[in-house]
């Protein structure tokens, strides 16, 4: 061999080597903190399987880094004069994976199937929903009941994802194990608790912000296993990185870390109208008592030893940076001497009661810190460590007197509102039937107009401070890491990763 | 032989309708509405009524049970309420997983352990002895997550040398497989290991201060044949019965160590199923590796029928 042939051989051995590299780099992997629920957007419950739905099904909305609302498959929407029609104007030339039009009737089809299906969980969110014109094949048109505000954050979330109706009629109720949508990417395969796998999507309308070939979801339960994964290059991304891992992964030019804050709150429930347990509940039974409580807590303090500083101290079901927080209703600061006031003026000496607390490590850590600090006002709080289920189980039937409780959040407030603290709802464990709480609560819904919303939303936040079912006490930064070598990650607080856009250096 | 064999099997069917029963009944003292828990975080009434529906949750216990069996007898263990795929289909997907990893795991328990044990027991009370001893101290107070964790930090993250997590099937990569099976295999061997020694080394002590030990030595036969031939084979019985024992827990899913590794076996999908309240998915995947538990032990009786001469009489 000459020296020349060698040297040609080489430079062939290092192109192959690096065209191999850049064939690996297409595939983009995140790792999950736990395994995804059903990959139908009409059936799916949890947040890691909304993680998963914005690589393989658009939205017909979508929201931006501050919560605004922008176009997705819908490239533009109208309210009608009483607000009680919405109209959307479709994007043209949108293919599903299946090579079928997403068109208007395709969105009529989908927005049905979520109202009608047995099982769904979009019922609720689209109830308001009474019937779905197409108005031209482009046009479709959204009739409601009554006005309703958070219908624009519903279409950019799970009930505004199209599915091709030629596929879900032919897979029925098994259309999760094969999804086809129009998002960039399709469905390839899923290995329960072990991968998920899409490919690109060659037809994708916004084809040209898409970068990878592929796109891997793995379920790693454990932080520090899904982080060691990333550090040994098994992962590109990962999500829910634990608080105490941020230092030393920003220590590491390897990896970058993303933050942000939640559009959830971590807080504690109180049982003041559900079962018996209220009235034998000192914090039920008595505003004071809870008011007392409250003051007994440094949510600042709570942050940095549950949380290691990463969460924001909050005290309503939005946080603090959110643009419909309530201005006149700051978080109020710890004051010991008040709380031991309160609690002598409402005749209570060293009240006791339990806080049921689910198992998880911040939840176990936010419980121990809350009975330090209680305690030096008094408070003999005893902590009930109880698996989640059964936590949410006690919480249902009113079996509790106080509960850590997390909520994922929703992009509009009323998500974080409705459920939690209207008459009657699902999620309000608290037993919370309070006739202006109710007002504000159904007025901030039925109005579109963000500055009249806003005065509803700031009433609610009024009444519920005094009243104090739920004591909100901080909201959670999201955390991501990935390797540096990518870029294009949008900070956007629904915690959700949009692909469009992400590349590799 | 012959009737041995039909006396165990038909043993099997009383023990296995009780096996049903026990599964069924026990789920059913699991606290929290199982509707509640699966109708994920918005809980939507509707959902939840659907659910209940769906799952037969408002009929009596009996009558569950019943749903439940019929489905069984026909061979349909049921749909996974999460991930909407047949029990079955799960089951056929992580059996393989689970028993490469059990398969690998016994492989080098055995090979550890009984070596371990012998040299323990042949070179009683020696430097050997102590250290054998060590080592099986250590497999044994060891826990397992620690030990993947650590294993992880330095093979993985450290060094670069091994995946720290995932599973390849040996179909599609066999280098790749090892790979990422070596670590779990080796954290769940290694506590295996330790119990196994131990055993087997009081086992030889025994067997080697026998009289027809002592005879073989008179006969003259070598070191190599008594340990071997004659005393190993007589302190394998309760070898087999303890590994069988230790083969069936693996097969039923080595939670912490698929955790740490994340390998899609049983064990995960287990856990993921009890917490989820996903019903369908831990009866049948318990009703199986119960099932393949039972399978086992009469294999290992079998296994003594073998070995042992004296049960043949």
């Amino acid at each position: 061999m000459t020296f020349r042939s060698r040297i040609g051989h080489a430079a062939v051995a290092v192109l192959l080597a690096a065209a191999s590299f850049a064939c690996a780099a297409q595939t983009l992997r995140i790792g999950l903190a736990e395994d995804p629920d059903v990959l139908d957007p009409t059936l799916a419950r949890t947040f890691v399987g909304r993680l998963v739905f914005t690589a393989t099904c658009d939205k017909l909305l979508d929201l931006d880094e501050k919560l605004g609302i922008v176009p997705q498959l819908a490239t533009g929407y109208q309210w009608s004069p009483d607000f009680k029609a919405l109209t959307l104007k479709l994007r043209p030339n949108v293919l599903f994976h299946d090579g079928e039009k997403m068109d208007a009737a395709a969105v009529k089809y989908s927005l049905e199937r979520h109202k009608t299906m047995a099982g769904s969980n979009r019922r609720g969110e689209l109830a308001p929903v009474t019937t779905i014109d197409v108005v031209d094949p482009l046009t479709v048109r959204l009739n409601l009941k009554e006005p309703f505000a958070p219908l624009l954050a519903v279409l950019a979330d799970r009930a505004g994802m199209i599915v091709s109706p030629k596929a879900a009629q032919a897979a029925g109720d098994k259309f999760g194990a094969h999804p086809v949508c129009a998002g960039p990417f399709r469905f390839v395969e899923r290995v329960a608790q072990d991968r998920i796998v899409f490919e690109r999507f060659p037809q994708y309308w916004n084809r040209d912000a898409i970068h990878f070939d592929k796109v891997v979801f793995l379920p790693i339960v454990d932080s520090t296993v899904r982080l060691a994964s990333l550090k040994s290059g098994q992962l590109d991304l990962i999500e829910r990185l634990a608080p105490s891992d941020v230092k030393q992964v920003k220590s590491d030019s390897r990896f970058e870390v993303l933050r942000m804050v939640e559009i959830g709150y971590q807080g504690i429930t109180i049982n003041i109208g559900k079962g018996d347990m209220a009235q034998k509940n000192p914090l039920g039974r008595d505003p004071r008592v809870r008011e007392a409580f409250e003051l007994s807590l440094d949510r600042d303090a709570i942050v940095q030893v549950a949380m290691d500083g990463e969460a924001m101290p909050g005290n309503q079901w939005v946080a603090p940076t959110n643009s419909w927080y309530s201005r006149g209703d700051p978080i109020p600061k710890r004051d010991v001497n008040r709380a031991k006031a309160l609690l002598k003026e409402a005749g209570v000496t060293n009240p006791s009661f339990t806080l049921v607390t689910p198992t998880t490590s911040d939840a176990q850590r936010l419980a121990q810190v809350v009975q330090a600090m209680a305690k030096e006002a008094g408070f003999d709080v005893k902590i009930q460590s109880t698996e989640f289920s059964t936590s949410l189980d006690m919480a249902d039937k009113g079996q509790f007197e106080a509960y850590v409780l997390a909520w994922s959040g929703r992009s509009d407030p009323d998500g974080n509102l409705f459920s939690h603290l209207a008459c009657k709802q699902p999620l309000n464990y608290s037993g919370t039937c309070d006739p202006q709480l109710e007002e504000a609560i159904q007025k901030q819904r039925a109005t579109v107009e963000p500055a009249q919303r806003q005065k509803y939303f700031d009433q609610a936040a009024a009444v519920e401070s005094k009243l104090r079912p739920i004591l909100y006490l901080y909201h959670r930064h999201l955390l991501f890491a990935y390797t540096s070598r990518l870029v294009g990650l949008r900070p956007i607080p629904d915690g959700m990763v949009r692909i469009q856009g992400l590349r590799m250096k | 032989m012959g009737r041995f064999l039909v006396r165990r099997v038909a043993a099997l069917v009383p023990t296995l309708f009780l096996v049903s029963i026990l599964i069924f009944g026990l789920q059913q003292l699991l606290p929290g509405d199982p509707a509640v828990a699966m109708a994920g975080e918005d809980r939507d009434p509707a959902s939840i009524a659907y659910l209940r529906a769906k799952f037969h949750l408002d009929d009596p216990i009996p009558v569950r049970y019943g749903w439940w069996l019929k489905g069984v007898l026909h061979g349909d263990l049921g749909d996974s309420v999460r991930i909407q795929e047949p029990v079955t289909k799960l089951i056929a997907e992580k059996l393989p997983v689970t028993l490469e990893l059990a398969g690998l795991a016994m492989a080098i328990a055995l090979t550890i352990g009984i070596g371990a044990g012998v040299v323990s027991a042949a070179l009683r009370d020696t430097r050997w002895d102590y250290a054998v001893n060590l080592f099986a101290l250590w497999g044994l107070s060891m826990p397992n997550f620690w030990l993947g964790i650590l294993m992880i930090l330095l093979f993985s993250v450290k060094l670069g040398w091994l995946p720290a997590t995932g599973y390849v099937s040996p179909w599609d990569d066999l280098r790749g497989n090892l790979a990422t099976m070596i670590m779990p295999a080796f954290v769940l061997g290694n506590a295996i290991a330790a119990v196994l020694m131990r055993h087997t080394r009081s086992a030889m002590l025994q067997v080697l201060s026998a009289d027809y030990i002592r005879t073989a030595r008179a006969k003259g036969l070598s070191a190599r044949t008594v340990l071997l031939r004659h005393a190993l084979r007589n302190a394998l019985i309760p070898i087999i019965t303890l590994g069988a024992l230790e083969f069936g827990t693996l097969l039923s899913g080595a939670v912490l160590t698929e955790q740490v590794f994340s390998i899609p076996g049983f064990g995960k999908l287990i856990v993921d199923a009890v917490f989820n309240r996903d019903y369908s998915v831990v009866q049948g995947v318990v009703l199986f590796t119960a099932t393949m538990y039972i399978l086992l032990n009469l294999l290992a009786d079998v296994a003594y029928f073998l070995v042992n001469p004296r049960m043949r009489t």
